[in-house]
């Protein structure tokens, strides 16, 4: 499993499409393989919703850790454990991609 | 479900997504075309695939493009191509991948012989994440045409399900029971058995619609005479007598109150939009006075605002108030304001058909006794407990 680095930027995968529906986030699979089933779809938890919202492709990780930081009174060590949670985990279902690496 | 740390896999039908009472619109019909490769004896809707009429009228692409998108804002997770032949569309390639890519999931409903290497190609890397759904009209090549009455439609429809089992592309098959294929039922079953997709026999089509646009007393004269029996329905149904009374035992838990007055008991929908853009309740009812033109207006209006209007509709027919507004049957019988358009040219009007299968079926039930009308039954709740009971025991 890739380690994930501070300094990685991250965006949406073009292999799904995610929105917005009655307030919740639903990442719906647009090509083949994504997910176990294929009429599967997605959502996430609200801290899930806000991270994914961050990984735009242009934010790099620490960025995204400090801007949640600033939000929650929680230790940077346990965001950035959750931030790199949800990358590693939206990358093994291929719903992410690295942007760029630095 | 699998639940995760952080990504929850959601079930749609289950509606645990929707905080609040769901969208506006969760599901659309949409009818690209009633133009189809094949003439079957029983269609309720088709024109012929090179009708000019109907092309000329027929929306552009870009116009699909925009109801597409606003349906997509209004919360719609699932649109169903059909038609007609959706696949005569010569733009269905791009309108499915749009459709895709806006987030939406595809129902299909296809008699497979536009699909081609290529189109599965794009169904295998593009997945519609719902089954595709295939109308079989025969086993072999003499039945299929006699219904189909189009010469090598067979071999087309076979080539389109091979393209598909090439690509391993779920579909599901479902049957219309006619004179030429009916000797064909275990055939077909047998057959259907071995798509690993078919969880259960094949359904049939069989009590058929009549012409839906009301545009030919020749053609929907046919479709009657094509129609089964109450007698030989309730065979059919009853094939496999277990699953069909549990299901109906659970159905009559639910449903079982007279309607009363009110014309809509359906719940109306899934909405659909038909081939000139013309939003309708459902695929079946096209009373001009229940439509909307999206031409003149948005999908939410037509959605948002006809909705509420066609909920508070009452029946004012003596002989439905008489019979219908008081059967226990009502919501059982596929009596309901699109089956007495298409029968009659009203909303109103018992349809005799549909009155005498729902009987059929009612009397194998327990439900009313031979000569009996369920209009007249009195013990309605009763008769339901102890159906209930019966199949739980049995």
């Amino acid at each position: 499993m890739k380690k994930i680095r501070m300094d990685m930027i991250f965006s949406h995968s073009s292999d799904v499409v995610s929105r917005e529906i009655d307030g919740a986030l639903i990442i719906v699979p647009l090509t083949s393989g994504v997910g176990d089933m294929e009429d599967d779809l997605f959502s996430m938890n609200e801290t899930g919703t806000e991270i994914w919202n961050m990984l735009d492709g242009k934010k790099t990780v620490q960025e995204v850790v400090e801007a949640l930081a600033q939000q929650y009174r929680a230790e940077p060590a346990e965001i950035e454990q959750d931030v790199a949670g949800i990358v590693t985990e939206l990358l093994k279902r291929r719903m992410l991609v690295e942007a760029t690496v630095a | 479900m699998k639940e995760n740390r952080y990504v929850v896999k959601k079930d749609l039908d289950s509606h645990l997504l929707w905080k609040g009472e769901g969208p506006p619109l969760a599901h659309l019909d949409i009818e690209l075309t009633e133009r189809c490769n094949n003439a079957c004896i029983h269609c309720c809707i088709n024109k012929p695939a090179g009708d000019k009429r109907s092309l000329a009228r027929e929306l552009e692409t870009c116009a699909w493009k925009d109801i597409l998108r606003q349906a997509a804002e209004l919360g719609m997770m699932t649109v169903r191509f059909t038609g007609g032949e959706p696949l005569l569309r010569k733009d269905f390639p791009e309108l499915y991948l749009f459709a895709r890519r806006l987030g939406l999931k595809v129902m299909l409903f296809t008699n497979a012989r536009l699909i081609t290497p290529q189109i599965a190609a794009l169904l295998a890397d593009i997945p519609p994440l719902e089954e595709i759904e295939i109308s079989v009209y025969g086993m072999r090549r003499e039945s299929y045409e006699a219904v189909t009455g189009v010469e090598g439609s067979y071999a087309g429809f076979r080539n389109g399900v091979q393209c598909l089992l090439d690509r391993k592309i779920p579909f599901v098959v479902k049957g219309a029971l006619l004179p030429p294929n009916k000797k064909e039922t275990a055939e077909f079953a047998a057959w259907a058995a071995t798509n690993p997709r078919m969880d259960a026999p094949p359904s049939y089509a069989m009590f058929f619609d009549l012409r839906g646009r009301r545009d030919s007393a020749a053609k929907s004269s046919r479709i009657r005479r094509l129609r089964v029996s109450p007698e030989e329905g309730l065979d059919i149904l009853t094939r496999h007598p277990g699953s069909y009374l549990k299901e109906m035992s659970a159905f009559f838990e639910k449903f079982s109150s007279p309607p009363g007055d009110r014309l809509f008991t359906c719940g109306i929908g899934p909405s659909c939009v038909d081939a000139y853009g013309v939003f309708q309740p459902c695929l079946s009812l096209r009373h001009p006075d229940l439509t909307f033109d999206l031409e003149k207006g948005s999908l939410k209006e037509a959605n948002v605002s006809g909705f509420p209007r066609l909920r508070e509709m009452k029946a004012t027919n003596p002989l439905y108030l008489k019979r219908c507004a008081r059967c226990f049957l009502r919501g059982f019988c596929e009596q309901c304001p699109a089956k007495s358009w298409s029968e009659h040219g009203t909303l109103d009007t018992p349809v005799e058909y549909c009155c005498r299968v729902a009987h059929a079926q009612a009397r194998f039930l327990g439900l009313v006794m031979e000569k009996e009308r369920a209009w007249d039954v009195r013990d309605s709740a009763e008769r339901i407990q102890n159906l209930i009971t019966r199949v739980a025991v049995s």
